[in-house]
């Protein structure tokens, strides 16, 4: 049994040590929130945060993991309050939605690191997010927004 | 042959795809369909306490809309959504006429049904850009007739004449003030005859129709709520992980399965029709399970296929006999009589959809039903597919329609579907096929590649008297509608073609179907994509043979198409064509298609040799708008999604094998590649356009003229990594 702490929980888990953390979110627990899109970092899409950081859950093994906390979409609030969910909200930001909790779990990110981002440092923390929809001009309006709004903790 | 006016199907297309997909009654355009009015019984969910649940009465007022005693309202959205905006703009045509707000309208996807055909394309379908020109006038009118129905019962409770009273959001009220909810009223409501003659309001009326209205899909799309079809989870769920012919078409000849069996969790392998399917209790066990497996292929017709080959093809099929898609006048004979001619041949190449989400299909088979959960844009086929593969009638498949991460098209094919059925009907639990993103990018059913052929003569005086295209690809419609092409063109060939607008005396579009071997599909904005690129950078070539300014050359062919001119007129005022800053350059194009006309204007630079795209100005008369920013939203998604066609989008095969594997070999754009986009759309009384795919046609020869002006160079094939413009 490998030892998670998930989105403030602590949880136990049967899986082989180099299960991706993606597929023990996705099929053991049941966090169906981050994605699957290329299996290989390339995309995004299954970004969470690992001890506050943005990795990519399709290439983490799960045994890399230890008792650093991961957060997913799932666990950002309870009530999509989260200042950056909400100016994605506002913006309507997402068409098909499939990369938007990785979309998002990355901008979280970046305003953590970075308050008041320029347009050339959103640029450059989102890169490797893809949104095949192409709603790059609004994810990056979304990020200015919520960089306007004071975060929670 | 005059010219087209619409590029979707025309009335003996669709009487003819109906008649392909589905024997059943073929429901003619206009008309609502009318279910009578059904009671249904449920019980309202359990409430928190010990409150015991109440009896709630669900009445189905028509296909697509439900309302409950409780006063809940619930629209059964019959088209899927992909990102393009039907769970939001759909609705609001119901709400304008029903006389509810939007935001209390809960939305579910429609199962499978002949109620919920597409009038433009013959069956339930979600592509071609139809969804707002096909419900336009039948949802409103749902709407009307329902709120008519409702309004009637309470004035004959009030013994009121039914004009004297109004509704306000979901509240019938008297001339005297008296009030009664659609809930009240909706079961006796049930009973009465529906109303014959149903007008609907003028457009000056609208109170929700083009006005602003929040996506109804954001909240669950920011949370990880959504659940898209690789999200399904039912009890007892299984997964699966498909193991296909690495050469396109291939067959398995024999296998072993020892090791793969007893790799953890790993519960069956099933020999399919598409393929070895490898059953866990985790995808990723089923995975590697899968990967563990050695297969023999037969790989069949496709061994020798290539990039070469396939082009080598389509150019000696360019010799053959060719359909005529138009002829005004005698475009051969005056070419050999014009004073000057140009020729220029065009090559596009093999594309990828590569939805975010990877191709799923979750199946639950019983010995008499089976339940599928899919993300589909074609409903109908997709449970006859389904069927099929259970060796059930297609009325036990109840198909449950998913959100789609991403459809472009990928998803009108059914090719992930009889797996899935059969690896569950083989273990009799619920298998969740899941392909990989390598499985997705390598057995796709790819963009047509095309080899087209443009000649052009002026007479001695410089005006353009002869314009003549000859297409050659391959056809989507053969395979996948065949009875649309049977003794005609196919429709989806020659888009932004057929409907050249330009006042040329001569004109001959012609097209070549040409098999290449391996299946291709329709890729968002299908053919207009391909002729696009072709007619509008020819045009400019024309432009520069007659020594004009390519907006100026293209005005003066423009004087019978008042919405082309304006467009145009409009992106040139927007983007200051001809005032671009010192080293940067514009480029135009304009069409029609889906009924929508547009023109973009494209602003690059040079560096290194690297086109680096800073603004693309994109004017649309889309006619009529449901929902403004959802308009401006899918203008802005289409951009980017042609601009990675044009600047890296490339399939190739070698050996029948595709090459792309993954996004680090099939590049699509990220945030740091995505230049200004600038939307404008016009004021319109016109009937609605589709707006889902037109803007990604404009993108690649917008960019080609722009390089021209910047370099001289012109860029006959795609994309633009084959060329070295430094």
């Amino acid at each position: 049994m490998i030892k998670l702490n998930v989105n403030g929980k602590s949880m136990e888990v049967d899986v082989e040590p180099d299960t991706p953390l993606l597929w023990v979110l996705r099929d053991t627990l049941g966090l169906t929130g981050t994605k699957y899109g290329c299996g290989m970092a390339l995309c995004g899409a299954c970004t969470v945060h690992l001890g506050g950081d943005p990795i990519r859950a399709c290439v983490t093994p799960v045994s890399a993991v230890g008792e650093q906390p991961i957060l997913t979409i799932e666990g950002l609030s309870s009530d999509r309050s989260h200042p950056v969910q909400q100016a994605w909200i506002e913006l309507d930001v997402p068409q098909c939605g499939y990369c938007q909790s990785g979309q998002i779990m990355s901008a979280v990110a970046l305003l953590k690191q970075n308050p008041k981002p320029t347009d050339s440092d959103i640029d450059s923390a989102m890169a490797g997010n893809l949104c095949r929809c192409g709603t790059y001009q609004r994810i990056r309006a979304a990020i200015h927004r919520a960089a306007e709004t004071p975060a929670k903790s | 042959m005059s010219q087209a006016t619409s590029s979707i199907a025309s009335s003996s297309t669709v009487s003819k795809l109906a008649g392909t997909l589905s024997r059943r009654d073929f429901v003619r355009g206009g008309t609502v369909v009318a279910t009578g009015l059904v009671i249904g019984i449920g019980l309202t969910g359990c409430k928190p306490g010990n409150e015991p649940a109440r009896e709630m009465k669900t009445i189905e007022a028509n296909a697509w809309l439900r309302i409950g005693t409780d006063d809940s309202i619930t629209f059964l959205c019959d088209r899927s959504e992909m990102g393009q905006g039907v769970f939001t703009a759909l609705p609001m045509l119901l709400a304008e006429e029903l006389g509810v707000a939007v935001d209390r309208i809960k939305v579910e996807f429609a199962p499978a049904g002949d109620a919920y055909s597409n009038n433009l394309l013959g069956t339930q379908i979600t592509g071609g850009s139809t969804s707002i020109r096909d419900a336009w006038e039948k949802l409103r009118r749902a709407g009307a007739q329902a709120r008519m129905m409702l309004v009637g019962t309470a004035a004959e409770q009030w013994k009121t004449p039914p004009e004297t009273c109004r509704v306000e959001d979901g509240v019938i009220i008297s001339s005297h003030g008296k009030r009664l909810s659609f809930g009240a009223v909706a079961e006796a409501a049930a009973s009465r005859p529906l109303p014959a003659d149903v007008p609907l309001k003028a457009a000056a009326d609208y109170v929700v129709i083009g006005k602003p209205q929040k996506r109804l899909d954001t909240p669950a799309k920011v949370d990880g709520s959504a659940v898209y079809g690789i999200d399904v989870q039912l009890d007892g769920m299984l997964y699966g992980a498909l193991a296909q012919s690495p050469v396109l078409l291939g067959t398995v000849k024999s296998y072993q399965d020892d090791k793969a069996k007893t790799m953890p969790g790993v519960r069956a392998v099933v020999p399919t029709s598409s393929g070895i399917v490898v059953v866990a209790d985790s995808w990723w066990r089923a995975k590697q399970g899968r990967d563990a497996l050695e297969i023999v292929w037969s790989n069949g017709a496709n061994a020798t296929l290539s990039d070469a080959t396939i082009m080598r093809g389509l150019r000696k099929a360019a010799t053959g006999k060719a359909q005529v898609a138009r002829a005004d006048g005698d475009a051969n004979a005056a070419l050999k009589s014009a004073a000057r001619v140009v020729r220029a041949d065009y090559e596009l190449p093999l594309l990828a959809h590569a939805t975010l989400e990877p191709q799923n299909c979750t199946a639950d088979v019983k010995a008499d039903s089976c339940d599928l959960y899919v993300p589909t844009q074609i409903q109908q086929v997709a449970q006859a597919t389904a069927a099929n593969a259970a060796g059930l009638q297609t009325s036990q498949v109840r198909v449950h329609t998913t959100f789609l991460g991403g459809g472009f098209g990928r998803r009108l094919e059914v090719d992930f579907i009889p797996a899935a059925v059969e690896a569950s009907k083989a273990v009799g639990q619920p298998v969740k096929l899941l392909w990989t993103r390598e499985d997705d990018m390598t057995h796709d059913a790819y963009r047509p590649p095309a080899f087209d052929q443009c000649a052009a003569g002026f007479d001695d005086q410089g005006k353009l008297v002869s314009w003549h295209l000859h297409l050659t690809s391959p056809s989507i419609t053969a395979r996948m509608f065949p009875a649309v092409v049977e003794n005609a063109i196919d429709p989806f060939a020659i888009e932004a073609a057929a409907n050249y607008p330009y006042d040329v005396p001569n004109v001959l579009v012609e097209y070549v179907p040409a098999e290449i071997g391996i299946h291709v599909g329709y890729w968002r904005s299908v053919s207009h994509a391909l002729n696009c690129f072709v007619a509008e950078s020819f045009m400019d070539e024309l432009a520069a043979a007659a020594r004009k300014d390519p907006v100026q050359f293209r005005t003066e062919l423009l004087g019978k198409q008042p919405r082309y001119r304006e467009v145009l007129q409009t992106a040139v005022r927007e983007a200051r064509y001809g005032q671009a800053p010192a080293g940067r350059f514009h480029g135009v194009a304009v069409m029609e298609g889906y009924g929508t006309y547009m023109a973009q204007v494209a602003e690059i630079s040079l560096q290194d040799g690297k086109v680096q795209v800073h603004r693309i100005t994109c004017v649309a008369d889309c006619g009529q708008v449901v929902n403004p920013d959802i308009v401006t939203a899918q203008i802005e998604s289409s951009i980017v999604f042609g601009l990675s066609a044009a600047l890296w989008g490339e399939i190739n095969v070698a050996g029948g094998r595709v090459q792309q594997t993954n996004f680090d070999r099939y590049r699509i754009a990220s945030m740091n590649d995505v230049p200004k986009i600038s939307t404008y759309v016009l004021p319109s009384d016109e009937a609605p356009g589709g707006i889902g795919e037109p803007a990604t046609a404009l993108v690649a020869p917008a960019l080609c003229n722009a390089i021209v002006a910047a370099t001289g160079r012109r860029v006959r094939s795609l994309p633009l990594t084959r060329h070295k413009l430094a």
